[in-house]
């Protein structure tokens, strides 16, 4: 299961992130390629393929910065009981 | 009014049986309640109240809010079929459908629960309209820089600044107001009869004249906490980030609209209007005019069509498809436009027929939510999003 969010998010991130070498815990805001919206993109991205819901508190960066901490994010979202 | 075109085939190909449906109702209303007034509003300059409230009552002001808070819980293409059918009859109520549904939509998608039970009703029924400020004299296209302080108070916030062009500003009865406080950008609610808050109609517009368009001043304005919308620090990416996302959107159908509004102009004028002894439509390089318009028609509006399909499947690529179907079809209908006054002659240059007023309408969707150079700068980004990866991995 967490294996497989993480394939999802590395396969995702792979099309705004040319280079072979993304690890896990790269800072992908600080390569390059990032537009303005990217940001707002990635969202979209995690609702979308895991069909959880991000709420406002969880637009912390340390939630989108790289490969494991979307991942970390994801999973705990998938474990959450949904509030809404 | 019986359409020379007929139904546009090929759009139509991607509609459900439903959105068909939708459609021709839009299509319909428009013609009976809105084609027939839209000069006459356009030279007043000014949306008389009963207008809104006919369009409010119909539900289209509330189409797109979800069902729960009484809205029409409508699909992104149905709202964009709304906005285009709008569109060709009267861009300034296109433009309050789509500055009232950007606040809806920033409420549904990050409001609070208390924000969501208390202003979407609200906003369903158009029993409140809703605008967003985020310009400033000062400040339009770098819209993270705006001046207007939103500064932490005892239990809330104060708000003190002045937006300008802000559409149906002059009437709406809530602002979604992006300022900027001690931590970065910030976004809150400003009902309109908060003490010190003025708004001052702007007139003589080049288009969307009948839009209210108001320069408002928020003179150290009280709102409570309870106002904030969104996180303190994200209010240009996560607030007018979501709103200018749909509001590109509707632009976009709002040109296609305008650009469709050209076509039926043109085609019947040049089917009547005779020079050299036969119907200008002779002409080949009328043909031309008419040929590029009826392209640029359906491109814009495939491209819309095709945001709209993203956006209902929660596609991320949504975002930089409504950013391409702004860009292409504001363009677009610009060039559509200058086309029919040109096919008009002196008759284009009159007030007597409406393209001279597609014409302003057209040059606005130009520079309103993202001025067309900003997309040539930021389109880019996309492109390299979506063919780097293709490219760089076929290097050696
Ligand atoms: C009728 C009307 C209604 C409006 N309604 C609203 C509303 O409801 N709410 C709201 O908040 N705002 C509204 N606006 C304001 C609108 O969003 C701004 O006009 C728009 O963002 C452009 O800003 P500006 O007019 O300050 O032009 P500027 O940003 O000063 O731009 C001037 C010129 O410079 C170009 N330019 C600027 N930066 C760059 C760059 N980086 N690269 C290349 N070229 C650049 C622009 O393309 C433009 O051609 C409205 C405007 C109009 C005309």
């Amino acid at each position: 299961m967490s294996t497989d969010v993480r394939d999802r998010i590395a396969d995702y991130l792979a099309k705004f992130f040319p280079v072979t070498d993304l690890q896990d815990t790269d800072d992908i805001f600080k390569r390059g390629f990032v537009s303005s919206l990217f940001a707002m993109q990635l969202v979209a991205f995690v609702e979308q393929e895991f069909g959880v819901t991000v709420e406002n508190e969880d637009l912390e960066l340390d939630n989108f910065r790289s490969i494991a901490s979307l991942e970390r994010f994801v999973t705990g979202k998938l474990a959450a009981p949904v509030a809404r | 009014m019986s359409t020379l075109l007929g139904r546009p085939p090929v759009a139509d190909i991607m509609l459900d049986d439903e959105q068909s449906a939708a459609r021709a109702e839009f299509a319909d209303f428009v013609d009976r309640a809105i084609v027939p007034v839209a000069g006459d509003l356009h030279r007043a300059q000014r949306t008389p109240p009963e207008l809104i409230r006919t369009l409010a009552d119909v539900g289209y002001l509330g189409l797109p809010v979800p069902r729960e808070y009484g809205g029409g819980g409508c699909d992104a293409v149905t709202l964009g079929l709304l906005a285009g059918e709008l569109g060709r009859g009267c861009s300034s109520l296109r433009s309050l459908l789509t500055v009232h549904t950007m606040v809806a939509h920033v409420l549904a998608r990050w409001g609070t629960r208390e924000q969501r039970n208390s202003w979407l009703p609200r906003l369903a029924a158009g029993s409140s309209i809703a605008a967003l400020a985020l310009s400033e004299p000062e400040v339009g296209s770098d819209a993270g820089a705006v001046r207007t302080r939103i500064t932490p108070t005892d239990g809330g916030f104060l708000v003190d600044g002045r937006k300008r062009w802000i559409t149906y500003g002059h009437v709406a009865d809530v602002f979604l107001v992006v300022g900027r406080g001690p931590d970065g950008p910030t976004a809150v609610l400003v009902e309109r009869d908060r003490a010190g808050v003025r708004t001052n109609l702007i007139t003589d517009l080049i288009g969307i004249r009948a839009s209210m368009t108001a320069d408002i001043r928020f003179d150290q304005v009280r709102v409570p906490e309870a106002n904030l919308v969104g996180r303190v620090g994200l209010g240009t990416t996560q607030v007018a980030g979501t709103a200018l996302d749909l509001g590109r959107y509707t632009v976009a159908w709002g040109s296609v609209g305008i650009i469709e509004a050209c076509l039926r102009a043109s085609v019947r004028y040049v089917n009547d209007r005779e020079q050299f002894g036969v119907l200008i439509r002779e002409h080949q390089l009328v043909r031309r005019m008419v040929s590029d318009m009826f392209a640029d028609y359906r491109a814009a509006r495939l491209l819309c069509l095709d945001a709209g399909l993203r956006r209902d499947r929660r596609d991320p690529t949504a975002l930089p498809a409504a950013a391409l179907a702004k860009y292409r079809a504001s363009t677009a209908a610009v060039r559509a436009a200058t086309d029919a006054v040109q096919l008009h002659g002196a008759n284009g240059c009159s007030d007597s027929y409406p393209v001279q007023r597609y014409l302003g309408d057209a040059k606005v969707m130009e520079i309103i939510e993202g001025s067309t150079q900003l997309h040539q700068v930021g389109l880019a980004d996309y492109a390299f999003q979506e063919f780097a990866a293709v490219s760089m991995g076929s290097q050696p």
